[in-house]
């Protein structure tokens, strides 16, 4: 910020800031009360809405979790911990896990050093760069359920994808990519990655767009190739955005459940079958509703787990730094 | 589940992400009216949860409520259309509340017997005397413990649709009576080009039909009511029907990549592969000609459809002639409105809406079979004689057992399609309490 700029912010806030200053002739138990009104009225909708749609549920959840409840009639056959067992020690629920672990880790392992480099690409003065944009970000906008029944129609056997692949000389690489059990998976994961993919790169190019040029200037004055400035002075100030893409990306992959629910239910055979399709299936469709809040619980607490541990691990310094202080 | 038509996954999913929304608002806005006391004089509301959220029977049932309420004016009835699907999810938070429907969809079977433990299913067995007996043996799919707490309005049977012209092309003359007919009906359409039958495995219930029929041929009559009773599949003949079917899928009578195709959704699902010729059978149920048509540009494809009953099983103790069947029906909750509900079902059985049920909207077999009389789809037709002259009725297994163990069947059955699981984790999937 420049000197001007910065005389002229001053200015301003004299000019906001006088109300205030009248305000501070009045007694100090009216301003107290002022403030108390204020914070009532503006805190008190979402706090009674996150109380009851968010607090409450899960307080039921973990209750109904300790019973045998088909969902008819009273929460009377009280088992224990007997869900929790049961969820635990399940081989599909186990494969559920591995399966919402696998999508994390390849989103991390492929999907964002692609979206950096998309980012990056699109970042430069490109021919074309808006409309690049506004493509690579298209699909983000469509549900997941338009997605999801999309690409169920474009995987048919024989369908266009299979099409294409014959077209280009691949045919050798048609499958039955959502019959088979050891592909479905990963056909899933590629869906989501075309999905997602430009939430990611619309996010680190804002990223990108809070790193001054003047240091890649300099870097490039002093002698450092584009490869050098990139990754000592770009990726390295994009960092806190990264980790907060990571952040969102698990806990995204933890919650997988529409994509997977059309287009295979989580088959054949569990093969692609996530933590969520696992909850519909035992907990909604078995009328089994003390087991599902149980696999409910049980990803709740995965999810604050990892939110915690990466928030102290990862996340602190960001927050620590510049965030706390601009608001405080 | 089996509405008529099947819902479409695309209605499913986008259903499921405001389901729970859905569920609070439509509790809430239950008219509390109808609970309130009343005698057959006052003025009743009658809140009607239903399937029919596409038409046309979306538009049949608001004529008939509309209809009822013009000759009993003290009864208002409010139609609520709700997609299939969410009928599991909804019915046991609306039986948990004060105000649950007063008329809602029912499947019967183990499913109402789940329900019936709310202890807010009415008894419709003194009411529905008089008239019940129009409905013949069809009724008795909607009792729990010999008690009427469900009536019918339509029926569905299973069995092969297969396409006339495809069959005269890979020069079949006639469908299969037997299972070795079948497979060798199957070579000749292959030879001839098409996959012989089309299965929707990626949707899991149809897989079932082909093992349920099996067990139908193979298990007596008796056995097969006292396993359902007993939610035990130990008997000899279920593990006979796990080896049959396994014979008959070596023989590779089903599209490539069945176990991801859906069974109703788009030109690519089962129904769309019979509907333009790729396929030449399916194994469904009567619903498949409210489905097919929508499938295809071809107008006339009716005309081409062709009915058979699952073919006969050697050695088997079933009789020949029974069928895998279902229905759909509704149940009254308990309340004041209990005699003006059974009024009201006993209006939807009559004759007249029958035939309207059957020639509009498309439901397959009428509950009342004097209404059979406007089925003018020679398969549906062929389909109805089969139904009429079965020696009896074997409901679908996930809605004859309980929900639970049900829906276990059905996944595991899908599991075994897939290559997955074996003859014991199919007969385990009902008993074994976890089932996951």
């Amino acid at each position: 910020m420049t000197r001007t700029q910065s005389a002229t912010a001053a200015a301003g806030r004299d000019i906001v800031s006088r109300p205030a200053a009248a305000g501070a002739r009045t007694p100090r138990s009216r301003r107290r009360l002022r403030k108390a009104v204020e914070l009532t009225v503006l805190l008190a909708p979402p706090v009674v809405l996150f109380v009851g749609f968010v607090i409450v549920p899960m307080i039921f959840a973990a209750w109904y979790s300790l019973y045998n409840w088909s969902g008819f009639g009273p929460l009377s056959d009280f088992i224990g911990g007997q869900n929790y067992a049961g969820v635990l020690t399940g081989p599909v629920f186990r494969q559920a896990l591995e399966h919402n672990v696998i999508i994390a880790v390849l989103s991390v392992v492929i999907q964002l050093p692609v979206s950096i480099g998309l980012a990056l690409l699109l970042n430069r003065r490109v021919r074309g760069r808006t409309f690049l944009r506004l493509a690579v970000f298209a699909p983000f906008v469509l549900s997941e359920a338009t997605t999801a029944v999309m690409w169920y129609e474009l995987l048919q056997p024989g369908g266009p994808v299979d099409a294409v692949l014959k077209g280009v000389g691949l045919g050798g690489l048609v499958h039955y990519w959502l019959a088979s059990t050891s592909l479905v998976l990963y056909t899933v994961f590629v869906v989501a990655t075309w999905k997602y993919i430009g939430f990611g790169i619309v996010l680190l190019l804002a990223g990108l767009q809070g790193i001054p040029p003047e240091l890649r200037e300099a870097a490039a004055i002093d002698g450092a190739t584009p490869w050098q400035a990139t990754r000592a002075i770009t990726l390295p100030l994009l960092a806190p955005t990264i980790r907060i893409w990571i952040f969102l990306s698990v806990i995204g992959s933890l919650q997988l459940f529409d994509l997977v629910w059309i287009m295979t239910l989580g088959g054949p055979a569990n093969a692609s079958t996530t933590i969520l399709t696992y909850q519909y299936i035992n907990g909604v469709q078995r009328t089994q509703f003390g087991y599902g809040a149980t696999v409910s619980v049980v990803l709740f607490a995965i999810s604050l787990v990892f939110a915690l541990a990466y928030q102290r691990y990862a996340l602190r310094r960001d927050t620590a730094g510049a965030l706390t202080r601009a608001v405080m | 589940m089996r509405g008529s038509p099947r819902p479409v996954i695309v209605a499913v999913a986008v259903a499921t992400a405001v389901a729970i929304a859905a569920c609070s608002s439509s509790s809430s806005s239950t008219p509390s009216t109808s609970s309130s006391s009343s005698s057959s004089s006052a003025k009743v509301t009658l809140t009607w949860w239903n399937n029919g959220n596409t038409q046309p029977l979306l538009g049949v049932w608001q004529s008939v409520a509309a209809a009822f309420h013009a000759t009993h004016p003290n009864v208002t009835i409010t139609v609520v259309p709700i997609q299939s699907d969410l009928f599991t999810t909804k019915m046991p938070i609306a039986l948990k509340s004060n105000n649950p429907p007063d008329i809602f969809q029912q499947w019967g079977g183990g499913q109402e017997a789940t329900q019936y433990t709310s202890g807010k299913l009415a008894n419709l067995s003194s009411l529905a005397s008089s008239w019940i007996s129009e409905l013949g043996p069809a009724a008795a799919g909607w009792q729990v413990n010999g008690a009427q707490y469900g009536i019918p309005y339509d029926q569905h049977v299973v069995g092969f649709w297969y396409r006339t012209d495809l069959f005269a092309k890979a020069g079949i003359a006639s469908p299969p009576n037997t299972i070795a007919q079948l497979e060798s009906d199957d070579a000749k359409l292959k030879a001839a080009g098409f996959t012989p039958i089309a299965l929707g495995g990626g949707s899991r219930w149809p897989d079932a039909f082909f093992w349920e029929y099996f067990a139908v041929r193979l298990c007596s009559e008796s056995v097969l009511q006292s396993s359902i009773k007993a939610v035990n599949m130990t008997a000899p003949c279920f593990t006979q029907a796990t080896t049959d079917l396994t014979a008959f899928m070596g023989t590779n009578p089903f599209q490539g990549g069945f176990n991801a195709t859906q069974a109703q959704t788009g030109a690519g699902s089962s129904a769309g592969l019979l509907a333009n010729g790729k396929a030449a059978m399916e194994l469904q149920g009567d619903w498949e000609t409210s489905v097919v048509p929508a499938l295809t540009s071809n107008s006339g494809i009716l005309n081409d459809l062709g009915w058979f009953p699952f073919p006969q099983v050697p050695g088997g103790a079933g009789n020949p002639t029974a069928v895998l069947s279902g229905g759909d029906g509704f149940s009254c909750t308990t309340g004041a409105s209990e005699p003006a509900c059974d009024e009201f079902l006993q209006y939807i059985d009559s004759t007249a809406v029958q035939e309207e049920l059957v020639s509009k909207a498309n439901v397959g077999l009428p509950a009342n079979s004097a209404a059979e009389a406007v089925l003018t789809n020679p398969a549906l037709q062929a389909a109805a004689k089969a139904h009429a002259g079965a020696a009896y009725d074997a409901e679908y297994f996930d809605i004859a057992f309980p929900t639970t163990a049900g829906q276990a069947l059905d996944n595991a059955l899908a599991d075994f399609f897939a290559g997955k699981g074996s003859n014991s984790t199919i007969i385990n999937s009902v008993s074994s309490s976890s089932g996951h």
